[in-house]
């Protein structure tokens, strides 16, 4: 198996620079950097200093990139996905209310096998109407099709932005990258970038099989498919899904040779000799590690697994990397409301059940909204699980709602 | 402009074959606009009879590339095409001359894609947006929309004891399209071919975005004979129900100018969609209706300088 593990800063060989920037800066930097033909965007709290800091690359003749200044977020992936099927290399980006507003044309992208790449900076979704982070914007679009790559920090965001480019024009599948809103979009970090050389020669020149604009060949894009042929289509979409799985560890892997940032399809910290792990993704990984080392100090045997690769879902891997546990807490930045718990939660749970041995698991849902997920939430959750491993406790039928007033 | 002639020796990049009905409007107005492109073409189109009848999977009837996204996004997505051809022409990855095309029903343009529409025209890409309006949402199965006339039975605004169709008038949205301050705009009718095809001439010349809105009678919709389409649309242009007239960088001019307008009723009587509005005791709509053409017939003719 591939390997699987992160190691960020391991090896620092590559050439560019150290920075410090916000993570929705990064991401513009990365996407400046790839200098794509076309981005179409619209700007929404917390992606707009994405559009806005592209907007004066633009403005300044450093991308020549055609920017499409959409009247919504529907005619930005609706503009993407024309010039995607022109033969261009497209971004966009946005979150929340603008990637549900996207809904439709999501789901059309991945079936036209358009190598879109979008940034979507986690917001909550409405209502009520709220600006900070949570997971449901890209939870609510996990079945649309879309490789979905997620971020703990700037570093990863600016990382997968560049790698996306290659993953989507490999797999001809479109590619979401996602950072926390406010929590990454806008804290300033430290963190190392390419030199925009080193980035061309990575991502290379983009030459689409099927372009619309070789109108010496007319192809017709998007066209009506009956029961007859509907199926063989999502059937397709599914088989290039999967395949993408293998794409994302590959382009990683030569992302690492001239990076130096080794990626996999998930990290495992401090997890080989643990008995209890949680699992989380985005941001509060940080913060999750951070409790964890201080748990070990104590000689608590815990440890963590962090998504990186949400879609396609990892699932023999993840149950490979958990199974030797004893207990296992699955931690959720959304809710799957009306369902057993959070989307994570549901996919692990699923991916261990026909292990010959697997953890007990307990599902929480956290951070809601923006709510500030501390350090004694985490402390929290591994106590349930010292509990449950031990034997003391079941664990919990129903969701645990962490941090929320009663 | 070419003669027809001429015309006739221009490839037909919409084939035979489509499933469209037979006395269809739509396919009329798509190979009278494509005539006018004489250049290589990109056509997009929402989702309607137009698409569902001309891309059945794995046929197509486009002989130019093609491209169907969904229903309100016709404008946009063509939008997109013609910002990756800007792009790929300016790093010289491109080099012919292309021109874009976005057709779309009324449904399309006028409700639901109206949105997409200005936002494209705003943007000022270099394309042209046919608008095929046949006054409802005929795919569907003849519903209303923005674009379906006062007293026009539909699906859902049908005749019945207390409703005499549609109770709204329809909105001018050619108009609307004109208040962009865009290079060229104009409305004609498949029944006026030639008129039709030197205002696809016209917006495709232009640099910047075009907007054409083409009456494109439908047989099923109107319940006329499907003989009769042509027919039907002429007599629209004649009664100033469908006037035809351009709007070429801000100036108006009429395109069709009778002595005399035809009484509105020759062409509500041959519609099985307006047969309610000849009971005896709705003669009082048939007044109302000739009352707003002739309203609407004043105002663009002072509109067009043309008193």
């Amino acid at each position: 198996m591939a390997k699987t593990t992160t190691a960020p800063r391991a090896r620092a060989k590559a050439k560019g620079k150290t920075v410090a920037m916000t993570g929705n800066a990064g991401c513009a930097l990365a996407m400046k950097q790839i200098n794509p033909d076309v981005v179409a965007a619209y700007p929404i709290t917390p992606q707009t200093t994405i559009v806005e800091e592209f907007a004066n690359y633009v403005a300044n003749g450093q991308v020549d990139t055609e920017y499409v200044n959409v009247e919504s977020e529907h005619s930005a992936m609706s503009a993407c996905i024309g010039a995607s099927a022109a033969g261009a290399r497209v971004m966009t980006t946005t979150s929340s209310q603008g990637l549900a507003l996207m809904w439709e044309e999501l789901s059309i992208a991945s079936a036209m096998r358009l190598p879109i790449v979008m940034h979507n900076v986690n917001r909550a979704l409405s209502g009520p109407i709220n600006i900070h982070c949570d997971h449901s914007d890209s939870m609510g679009v996990r079945d649309m099709g879309w490789v979905q790559l997620f971020s703990e920090t700037a570093q990863e965001s600016y990382d997968n932005t560049i790698i996306a480019v290659k993953v989507a024009e490999k797999a001809l599948l479109p590619v979401m990258v996602l950072h926390d809103g406010f929590i990454t979009s806008h804290a300033i970090d430290r963190f190392d970038v390419l030199d925009d050389a080193d980035v061309q020669k990575f991502v290379g020149e983009y030459k689409p099989k099927h372009a619309l604009l070789n109108v010496d060949n007319p192809e017709t894009f998007g066209p009506f498919a009956m029961p007859a042929f509907y199926y063989e289509q999502r059937k397709a979409l599914r088989v290039a899904l999967d395949a993408a799985k293998d794409i994302v560890l590959k382009v990683s892997k030569d992302y690492a040779k001239i990076s130096g940032r080794e990626y996999g399809l998930f990290e495992e910290y401090r997890l080989a000799d643990a008995n209890i792990a949680i699992v989380v993704l985005g941001s509060t990984a940080g913060t999750t590690k951070y409790v964890i080392d201080e748990a070990r100090e104590k000689g608590v045997k815990v440890g963590m697994l962090k998504l990186r690769l949400f879609r396609p879902f990892p699932a023999a891997e993840i149950a490979a990397a958990l199974s030797h546990l004893k207990a296992v807490a699955v931690m959720d930045r959304s809710d799957s409301i009306g369902a057993l718990g959070g989307p994570v939660y549901m996919e692990v749970k699923a991916a261990l059940y026909n292990s010959k041995k697997h953890p007990q698991i307990q599902g929480y849902v956290y951070g809601l909204g923006g709510r500030d997920t501390g350090p004694d939430q985490i402390e929290t959750v591994i106590e349930d699980l010292k509990k449950i491993a031990g034997g003391k406790e079941a664990p919990r039928e129903a969701v645990t709602l962490l941090g929320v007033k009663e | 402009m070419a003669n027809i002639k001429e015309l006739s020796r221009r490839p037909d990049l919409l084939s035979g074959g489509h499933r469209l009905c037979a006395g269809c409007g739509a396919s009329i107005a798509v190979r009278q606009v494509l005539l006018g492109a004489n250049a290589p073409v990109v056509a997009g189109c929402a989702t309607g009879c137009l698409e569902v009848s001309t891309t059945p999977y794995p046929y197509t009837a486009w002989k130019t590339p093609f491209i169907h996204n969904a229903f309100e996004n016709s404008a946009a997505t063509i939008s997109g095409v013609e910002a990756a051809y800007q792009a790929l022409k300016r790093k010289g990855k491109i080099k012919k001359d292309i021109k874009f095309v976005a057709f779309g029903g009324d449904g399309g343009t006028y409700d639901i894609g109206l949105q997409s529409l200005s936002g494209a025209m705003e943007r000022g890409h270099n394309m042209v947006y046919v608008c095929y309006d046949n006054g409802a949402y005929m795919n569907t199965g003849i519903q209303r929309s923005g674009a379906t006339p006062f007293g026009a039975a539909t699906t859902t605004s049908p005749a019945g004891k207390v409703r005499q169709g549609k109770p709204q008038q329809r909105k001018d949205l050619t108009q609307i399209m004109a208040a962009h301050n865009i290079p060229y705009v104009a409305q004609a009718s498949i029944s006026h071919w030639k008129d039709l095809v030197e205002k696809a001439e016209k917006a495709f010349a232009v640099d910047g975005p075009a907007f054409i809105n083409v009456l494109s009678p439908c047989p099923r919709g109107w319940r006329t004979a499907s003989d009769a389409t042509v027919e039907i649309a002429k007599i629209a242009v004649q009664t100033g129900f469908w006037p035809l007239y351009e709007v070429e960088d801000g100036e108006w001019k009429l395109n069709f100018k009778p002595k005399e307008l035809k009484p509105i009723v020759e062409f509500l009587k041959p519609q099985g969609r307006f047969k309610h509005l000849f009971k005896p005791e709705n003669a009082h709509l048939l007044e109302e209706i000739q009352n707003q053409v002739n309203k609407n017939w004043e105002a663009l003719k002072k509109r067009c300088g043309a008193e």
